[in-house]
């Protein structure tokens, strides 16, 4: 844990020193401190200049920790979907939020005047918002939600909307092609500090919301009757998770795009690392999936330095191996993978 | 604490399976519920603990409607060892068996040293201490058994229901586990197969067939070689034993007058369908 959060602070700062423009890091260190606590004296000595100023407060700080707080928002979504669906292949995506949200897109740029990042960020939010609710439906029957039906009809929904969305694309100008394929792969490119609040709110009302119930959360990983007779109420605790992973994902996606692999992979590689208690596990996803995803967005911007890989393509690139790695040990077998 | 069923009935996808059952367990004794497979008993022991609502009648604790109380309140009273549980995340052992202290507890707080102290007792009680730090999944099946009966005595619940605990156990265990359920002063409902154990060990035994209780008394007034062959459709002996005189029953073979085992099939779900329609 400490650890965690020695390796985040540090991407942090490292994400807000490399660029073009050149800033040392105890100088960008300055330009953090001196936005934070007014008054302090090389903010107006003329030690630093503007560009460096604009450099790290304008772009790389906004941008290293939107990715931060994207990456913890859908390792933690991606927890408690797993936990309330009992079924260790669910991602924040299962309630058909991206695909929702690529349709919101889309369709805003082909039947729109052009591609604007706050016109398309809020029809991806309508778009997400409309696709849980039409999964969540159609998973309600007689006042319960049932996991299994929840997955396929998530499935389901999702196919239908990714389909529209490449007939969408495939049918719109060559032009636009280029924003929706980046749109879908996800980018915290145009991060300003405003794109942080709505992530950051959901972020630490569900993190609040699922700390204080993880004593819970862990009696429903066996089952929903063993859960009930321990005095959960099951019904109620599942709605109001899957409620609070659609906002969590919705406002992830309306600002960052569809991000892959964070959600399924963080809570599992969590899992390995400090067992399947929420108590220890969840904090444990959050600090790394807000570390993980700063470092592949620092890594995304330097890489193919002067342009960017889209994030969804380096979270698989740098995930996926380090994840088959971890799922080789034994270890891994002591939460199940092996069965 | 005593538990009272009342005239309940209760449906499971949407067919009658348990009808018109009173029964009364005074505080601190054993009821064995005995039956067939699908006579009614796993359903009676959910609505018993609350997992299912009966469609009429009802269950009270001392006297409260199990309606009437929270979630966290009712699971304070009634702890259920159930046939399923999921396996989807795995668990080590202790961290299961503390799972039965959640009721007790409130929010994110770490296991309290009582909790872990009560959890290892637990384990201790159903001969398990050794498998602590084992995975759960890694265990046999009895091995589970004993766990999952450990979670709930770690529940430390007034009312325990119990549906068929022995199952997978060797017959050590199945006698030990018995015996543990006689020795607490807990009230207990349990589901049981064997009809020689149930005797043995329960103060009052119940036999439900096609969703109706048949006959409650104490074991030996109420197993009798009639009743087994009209219930279960097997002949048997009757045998008291050399040393304690208790009655026992050696089964001889399917009783031939009702090859398939219900006798009384269609004539039962006749009057219930009777029964139930408005």
């Amino acid at each position: 844990m400490p650890t965690l959060v020695l390796v985040l602070v540090a991407v942090l700062l490292l994400s807000t020193t490399v660029g073009t423009i050149a800033v040392s890091p105890t100088d960008a260190l300055r330009i953090v401190i001196g936005h934070l606590v007014p008054g302090m004296p090389w903010m107006s000595d003329g030690s630093l200049s503007t560009l460096q100023d604009n450099a790290i407060w304008q772009f790389r700080l906004p941008r290293a920790l939107l990715a931060a707080t994207a990456g913890a928002a859908l390792a933690l979504a991606g927890a408690l979907m797993q936990a309330v669906v009992h079924n260790s292949l669910a991602e924040p995506y299962i309630l058909g939020v991206s695909a929702g949200a690529g349709v919101g897109a889309v369709s805003f740029i082909v039947l729109g005047v052009g591609v604007s990042s706050l016109g398309m960020g809020t029809a991806a939010f309508v778009g997400a918002l409309m696709a849980t609710a039409a999964v969540y439906l159609l998973a309600h029957k007689n006042g319960r939600i049932a996991p299994q039906r929840l997955i396929l009809a998530g499935v389901a929904l999702g196919s239908l909307f990714s389909a529209v969305t490449s007939y969408l694309t495939i049918a719109t100008d060559a032009q636009n092609v280029f924003s929706i394929m980046f749109f879908l792969l996800g980018s915290v490119s145009a991060a300003t500090m405003g794109h942080l609040a709505l992530p950051v709110a959901a972020l630490i009302a569900v993190g609040l919301y699922a700390v204080f119930r993880a004593r819970a959360l862990n009696a429903l990983l066996i089952g929903d009757d063993a859960a009930a007779s321990l005095g959960v109420n099951v019904n109620r605790m599942r709605s109001g998770v899957l409620v609070a992973a659609a906002l969590l994902t919705g406002s992830v996606v309306a600002v960052c795009g569809g991000i892959g692999f964070v959600g399924l992979v963080i809570p599992h590689i969590s899992r390995i690392l400090v067992g399947a208690d929420h108590r220890k596990m969840l904090p444990v996803a959050l600090l790394g999936g807000a570390a993980f995803l700063a470092t592949c967005d620092l890594l995304a911007r330097t890489l193919a330095a002067p342009s960017e890989i889209p994030l969804g393509v380096l979270t698989a690139l740098v995930g996926a191996p380090f994840f088959l790695w971890l799922l080789r040990r034994d270890r891994a077998g002591s939460v199940g993978v092996d069965r | 604490m005593r538990v009272d069923i009342e005239n309940l009935a209760a449906h499971r996808g949407g067919r009658p399976v348990v009808s018109d059952v009173s029964i009364q367990v005074p505080s601190g004794s054993v009821l064995g519920l005995l039956g067939p497979n699908g006579s009614g008993k796993s359903t009676l022991l959910r609505v018993v603990s609350g997992l299912a609502a009966p469609s009429s009648g009802r269950v009270s604790l001392d006297g409260t409607d199990i309606t009437a109380l929270k979630r966290t309140d009712l699971a304070r009273r009634v702890a259920v060892m159930a046939q399923e549980h999921s396996e989807e995340f795995e668990m080590p052992v202790l961290d299961m068996v503390l799972l039965g202290r959640i009721p007790h507890g409130r929010g994110y707080g770490r296991d309290s040293d009582q909790d872990i102290a009560t959890a290892q007792q637990a384990l201790e009680r159903v001969g398990a201490a050794h498998l602590a730090d084992r995975s759960f999944s890694a265990l046999s099946g009895g091995e589970r058994q004993r766990v999952l009966f450990a979670r709930a005595l770690a529940q430390d619940t007034p009312v325990l229901v119990l549906d068929e605990p022995t199952n997978h156990l060797d017959i050590a265990h199945q006698i030990e586990l018995l015996d543990l359920i006689r020795s607490t002063d807990r009230t207990v409902l349990v589901a049981l197969h064997d009809l020689n154990l149930a005797a043995r060990s329960c103060d009052t035994v119940g036999v439900l067939h096609q969703g109706r209780l048949l006959s409650l008394g104490a074991p030996e007034e109420v197993l009798h070689t009639d009743l087994i062959r009209s219930v279960f459709g097997v002949d048997s002996t009757s045998v008291a034993h050399p040393l304690s005189g208790r009655r026992h029953f050696l089964f001889d073979s399917r009783s031939p007058e009702s090859p398939d085992g219900r006798p009384t099939t269609h004539q039962f779900s006749r009057t219930q369908e009777e029964t139930e329609a408005p």
